[in-house]
């Protein structure tokens, strides 16, 4: 286990390798990615892993295992939360990181729905950045996260 | 958006498509747009360019290709204001890779938000290179990253972005090394465990800079900065130890709630993202040497193992139980006491069975991790009932856990149980998980069957059951099985006669009974329903459903069956006769040759027995099904087993190889079945497949060829060939007194005057290079042995000098010619080696950089008075020796090939006049010299895809990745690409791939017109004895 450790250290060990808002007919709001992938791999990968977790319903577990990534989701009403990790992440960890992602939101736009994603898209991607970097978790106090927005929306 | 109309108008639009195909419509209109404006409109405002900007990124979001603009969202970064400026780097993180062309282009813009003193800037300058800064940010921003990160007049909010950012830099770049700074650190996140540690007084240094960082009071900072500790530590903990008693601190303040911010608390649990990050950094220590750490952390584990309840609040529930989870395995890796382990199980157990499912997931995945632990296996195996239960669960999730969980606690104990729960499941299992569980079930009944027949039965039910999901291994090895063990044959035999009765059986059950009753049918004679022209007929009416590989199996069972009728049975043969007629003008060339073939033969009465007789025992070899299993489960160990193998001779070439036994090697190389090169090299390849791998034998035979020349010079009416005289030329040489022998490896005529090598110097150094002992020189009075140890690139090789005569050599002389790229360093080598005496001198081997070049020995010796020898060796310190075997995944390979996107540093040549190899020689080939093959990578079945580590002093540590493509119809070219982060490397690695996959005359070979050849030519050739020997040729071309 520990030689595995290493190796997958050397070519970049992330921890969370994407983060995808999706919504009940399957079409992405968001698509974060902290390794690339091409166009197509992107594409298949996010018909693949949103068709699994649709299928799934309330009463099994929030983990699904795809490929070499474990899928860690969450639905809040329409939309669907995905995180794609390591398969030696921490899955309670991530399903509340995206709790605390939900929140945040919730805490700026009040009651954060699947249109407040869509049309302020930058918005979401401005709080992911201050969240997450290179697949690490950077902050996690809400008012770390929210004050560069709250400044540029004073400054407008 | 926020004063973006357009844009919103955009989204309203997708929004309201009505399908894919008026989305598409949309979209291709705003990218015209978009595109139009770019080019017509050259002083665009920074506003309008941040509009197109972010309708670009939503594209890309929705799936659609956007080639253009990428410039345009670049130069956004250079913008004076932070609407634009931030709209710049977002976007250029999400559309562009590290390797994109623009992305260079903004390094200067990058660098100075980065030193600038607008601290927002900084941020979103160092998040953007953590995100996607390549070799080159890390060469020009190192430096000024660590600065920020250490600095103290530096805010929080930058710092934390710093360190992510530094850890981006240092995977990155292995080369910024700052003489006494941070970057020092790049040595160690490249060196692997294996290499001696050289540069240790650095490394306390940054070690203590990490332990530092760590006495941070800012939890942001600290959450990051662990981040950065884990990566170091996951590479190589040793040094870090300073930071051990940091992290107990760190895991103390917040088990105990000390200092801790309300903004960082969760749900009333200080951030538990913080606690679990910590816990993992420990897991990378093997163990806390110092007693009142150790206490320390123990009593913060034990609070956790005992504190956490279940409450009703989900959130806070999810986050107490990920710290749990995370201690419990600290626990487990720590190796704690009995008490508090077997604490850990019970707590693991009551998860197993709570209605959570989240929380029976983690509890049986634990468990699983818990089965390496000594001792828990008998606590686990108390839950045996649940866990089958959970075989059962309605989440497949969870199914496969429990799957997983129950192949990794069977033993001889349960094994019965667990393999019939899971036959029983196969049934009502989703496709997906059938494969493997069937090959779960075959492998545990195969290690675990406490007795012979119950193997027989499950692997027979478990093709009944699924037999879409068994793979060709799993019956041939059952029928290796079979064939070993003579006990077994007759139930075998009578166990698939009854499946034959069934009304619909599977065509792999046809198989594997076709073979079995051709074999061992006539064992069953006697009983009802069993005489050959029953279990012809039984067997015939299966041929019309089956596909036409199984129908060539089918026609040597009919043989089989016609063979050993007793009394012969004159309707049976003619029925038989009927089908071998039918199947003469086949289109299948298989089928119709073996109608053909086994027609003539059947006339031939006698003739038939002896090529029919019944199959040789198997050797015994490993299960390839194991290894199959092991191959996906541990790279790591996989590499090992392949190396082991490398050094196992391998049965099937020995033994089809009939070379004398007197040691002679025949002048001419003896053709063997199917026209495999059997001269040493070729030899030296197909050691190293795998023991027991059937398939691989098929694939390496053609099975046509093989029974074809069985039976060609019978069913062309050839004369035959006499054997005896044959033989009786092997006898003859075999009674060669030893003296001729002699005389065959030392040329006469030079021998008094001039003392001949014995071996051939060249076959013993190319033998070398694949391995690293052996005899590297032998005369007639000394002989030199070398032995080497590689790590890194540092070698050791010491040469085994021995005198092998009564008298003693003086004058002896050991000179090094080294190449430019070799440090090398020969301690000293005696005058004189006394009589039968062994003297041992160690060389010190130090790789600069990547080089062809070879160093040579220049050795002599003075023998007697008068009479000098002297050799040139060439020493097996060769490029292949520093690379260490490395096997990729494809989400490891790809990215790093597309990084390396053209020459210098990425090479292609198409490569002619290959030696023809199959596609598994080839495999072989290179896994030998270390460039480890990674099955599956490539879509093409008939490329393939490998990687290695080359280490030299100037490269450090390197990867390097190749991808063959050959022709199947032309086994003598193909194209190489080699890539490497080194353009040397890269051009030295791909000419010694080209040197080893193009045929060179074999030393051995330019010899053979020197030595006489004898009057009776030694090529055999190829007899049925021969080939009987090898039961998995025969086997293979049977099937």
């Amino acid at each position: 286990r520990s030689e595995k450790r290493t190796q997958k250290a050397l070519e970049g060990k992330m921890g969370i390798r994407f983060i995808l808002m999706v919504n009940k007919q399957g079409q992405t709001r968001l698509a974060q990615y902290y390794e690339w992938l091409t166009l197509e791999q992107r594409r298949a990968l996010e018909g693949e892993i949103v068709r699994k977790c649709l299928a799934r319903n309330d009463q099994q577990c929030s983990f699904v295992e795809h490929r070499n990534y474990k899928i860690v989701y969450r639905r809040y009403a329409s939309l669907f939360f995905m995180v794609g990790v390591d398969d030696d992440e921490n899955e309670l960890a991530i399903l509340e990181f995206i709790h605390l992602l939900v929140e945040t939101m919730d805490k700026h736009f009040g009651n954060v729905c699947e249109l407040d994603i869509m049309f302020h898209l930058e918005k979401a991607h401005f709080m992911l950045e201050e969240m997450v970097m290179n697949g690490c978790i950077v902050e996690t106090s809400k008012a770390n996260i929210l004050s560069p927005i709250q400044l540029m929306d004073k400054a407008h | 958006m926020s004063g973006m109309r357009g844009l919103s108008v955009f989204i309203s639009d997708i929004r309201n498509c009505q399908n894919k195909e008026a989305e598409r419509l949309r979209v291709d209109k705003e990218l015209g747009n978009i595109r139009t404006c770019f080019k017509n409109d050259k002083g665009l405002t920074p506003y309008k360019k941040k509009k197109y900007v972010w309708k670009m990124l939503y594209i890309h979001m929705l799936g659609y290709d956007v080639d253009f603009g990428h410039m345009e969202a670049v130069s956004l970064i250079s913008a004076p204001k932070y609407p634009e400026k931030q709209v710049g780097y977002i976007v250029t993180s999400c559309l562009l890779n590290e390797n994109h062309d623009f992305l260079r282009l903004a390094i200067n813009a990058v660098r100075n938000d980065i030193i600038g003193r607008n601290e927002t800037y900084q941020c979103l300058a160092l998040t953007l290179v953590g995100n996607i800064g390549g070799r080159e940010f890390a060469e020009s921003l190192a430096p000024d990253v660590q600065k920020l990160l250490i600095s103290s007049s530096c805010r929080p909010l930058v710092r934390k972005k710093a360190a992510l950012c530094l850890l981006r830099l240092f995977r990155k770049n292995p080369d910024v090394v700052n003489a006494d700074g941070w970057c020092v650190l790049n040595t160690l996140l490249f060196q692997f465990i294996d290499v001696p540690f050289i540069f240790s007084s650095s490394y306390a240094y940054r070690a203590d800079r990490m332990a530092q960082l760590l006495d941070e009071r800012d939890l942001g900072v600290l959450t990051s900065s662990m981040s950065l500790l884990v990566s170091l530590v996951s590479n190589d903990y040793e040094g870090y130890s300073s930071c051990l008693p940091k992290c107990v601190k760190i895991l103390e303040r917040l088990a105990r709630n000390q200092d801790v911010p309300q903004e960082y608390t969760y749900y009333g649990i200080p951030s538990p993202w913080l606690q679990v990050k910590t816990m993992r950094a420990l897991q990378y220590f093997p163990t806390i040497e110092d007693p009142s750490t150790r206490r320390s952390l123990f009593e913060v584990l034990q609070r956790i193992l005992m504190g956490t309840d279940v409450v009703k609040n989900v959130n806070k529930n999810n986050a107490s139980h990920a710290v749990l989870f995370e201690a419990l395995s600290l626990v487990m890796h720590l190796n704690a006491e009995k008490e508090m382990m077997s604490q850990c199980v019970a707590l693991l157990g009551k998860f197993i069975s709570v209605r959570e499912p989240n929380i029976r997931y983690l509890g049986l995945e634990n468990m699983t991790r818990m089965l390496m632990i000594t001792d828990a296996q008998d606590i686990i195996k108390k839950h045996q009932p649940q866990i089958i239960t959970s075989l059962k669960d309605p989440d497949i999730s969870i199914r496969r856990r429990a799957l997983d969980l129950l192949y990794g606690m069977c033993d001889v104990s349960n094994a019965k149980g667990i393999v019939e729960e899971l036959l029983q499941y196969l049934s009502t299992a989703e496709f997906s998980m059938r494969e493997e569980l069937s090959l779960k079930a075959a492998i545990l009944a195969e290690k675990f069957a406490p007795d012979l027949s119950w193997y027989v039965d499950v692997i027979l039910q478990l093709i009944d059951n699924a037999g879409d999901f068994v793979s060709d291994d799993i019956w041939f090895r059952v029928v290796q099985f079979v064939t070993n063990n003579e006990d077994l044959q007759p139930y075998a035999a009578s166990k698939v006669r009854e499946y034959m009765d069934k009304i619909a059986i599977h065509e792999t059950m046809v198989k594997v009974s076709a073979y079995i009753l051709g074999e061992y049918g006539h064992l069953l004679a006697r009983r009802p329903g069993c005489s050959a022209r029953e279990l012809f007929g039984i067997l015939h009416e299966k041929l019309p459903t089956v596909s036409s590989p199984t129908i060539p199996l089918l026609l040597s069972t009919y043989a089989k069956l016609l063979m050993h009728a007793q009394p012969p049975d004159i309707e049976l043969q003619k029925q038989i006769w009927n089908v071998f007629k039918k199947y003469e003008s086949s289109i299948d060339v298989e089928i119709q040759q073996r109608a053909v073939e086994y027609f003539e033969l059947s006339k031939k009465g006698a003739a038939l027995m002896d090529v029919l007789a019944e199959m040789p025992k198997f050797p015994e070899r490993q299960s390839s099904l194991i290894k199959k299993v092991e191959d996906v489960e541990d790279t790591a160990d996989q590499s090992a087993i392949k190396l082991r193998a490398q050094q196992l001779p391998s049965n099937a070439l020995v033994l089809a190889d009939p070379q004398p036994v007197n040691g002679t090697p025949p002048p001419l190389k003896v053709p063997s079945i199917s026209g495999i090169k059997l001269d040493h090299e070729s030899a030296s390849q197909t050691q190293s497949q795998p023991n027991g791998d059937l398939s691989k034998v098929q694939s390496q035979i053609p099975s046509a060829d093989l029974l074809g020349e069985m039976v060609d010079p019978l069913a062309i009416e050839a004369p035959p060939v006499d054997m005896g005289s044959h033989q009786r030329v092997y006898r003859e040489e075999d009674g060669i007194p030893d003296e001729v022998d002699g005389t065959a490896i030392v040329p006469i005529g030079d021998q008094a005057n001039k003392v001949e090598p014995i071996g051939n110097i060249t076959e013993r150094f190319n033998a070398l290079c694949l391995k690293d002992s052996g005899v590297l020189y032998e005369d007639p009075y000394i002989q030199i042995g070398v032995k080497a140890e590689w790590r890194g690139h540092h070698g050791r090789l010491v040469l085994f000098l021995g005198n092998k005569v009564t008298s003693p050599l003086t004058s002896v002389q050991a000179l090094i010619l080294p190449p430019a790229h070799l440090k090398l360093e020969l301690s000293l080598v005696p005058d004189t080696i006394p009589p039968r005496a062994q003297v041992q001198c160690p060389l010190e081997v130090m790789n600069i950089r990547p080089s062809r070049d070879v160093a040579v020995l220049d050795f002599s010796y003075k023998f007697g008075t008068s009479m000098v020898v002297s050799a040139k060796l060439r020493l097996p310190a060769v490029l292949n020796k520093f690379l260490q075997p490395l096997q990729l995944t494809s989400e490891e390979f790809f990215p790093q090939w597309r990084s390396l996107s053209g020459p210098p540093l990425k090479l292609q040549e198409v490569v002619r006049g290959v030696r023809p190899l199959s596609l598994s020689e080839m495999e072989n080939l290179f896994n030998s010299f270390r460039v480890t093959i990674c099955p599956g990578l490539d879509p093409n079945p008939n490329n393939l895809v490998a990687s290695t580590t080359f280490y030299s002093e100037n490269t450090r540590p390197m990867l390097c990745l190749a991808r063959i493509e050959t022709d199947p119809a032309d086994r003598t070219q193909l194209r190489l690409t080699v890539a490497s982060g080194d353009s040397t490397l890269t051009f030295e690695l791909k000419e010694f791939i080209k040197e080893q996959l193009i045929a060179i005359p074999m030393g051995s070979r330019a010899l053979v017109p020197a030595v006489p050849v004898p009057a009776a030519p030694l090529a055999q050739p190829p007899s049925p004895a021969v080939d009987a020997n090898d039961p998995g040729a025969m086997l293979a071309g049977l099937l």
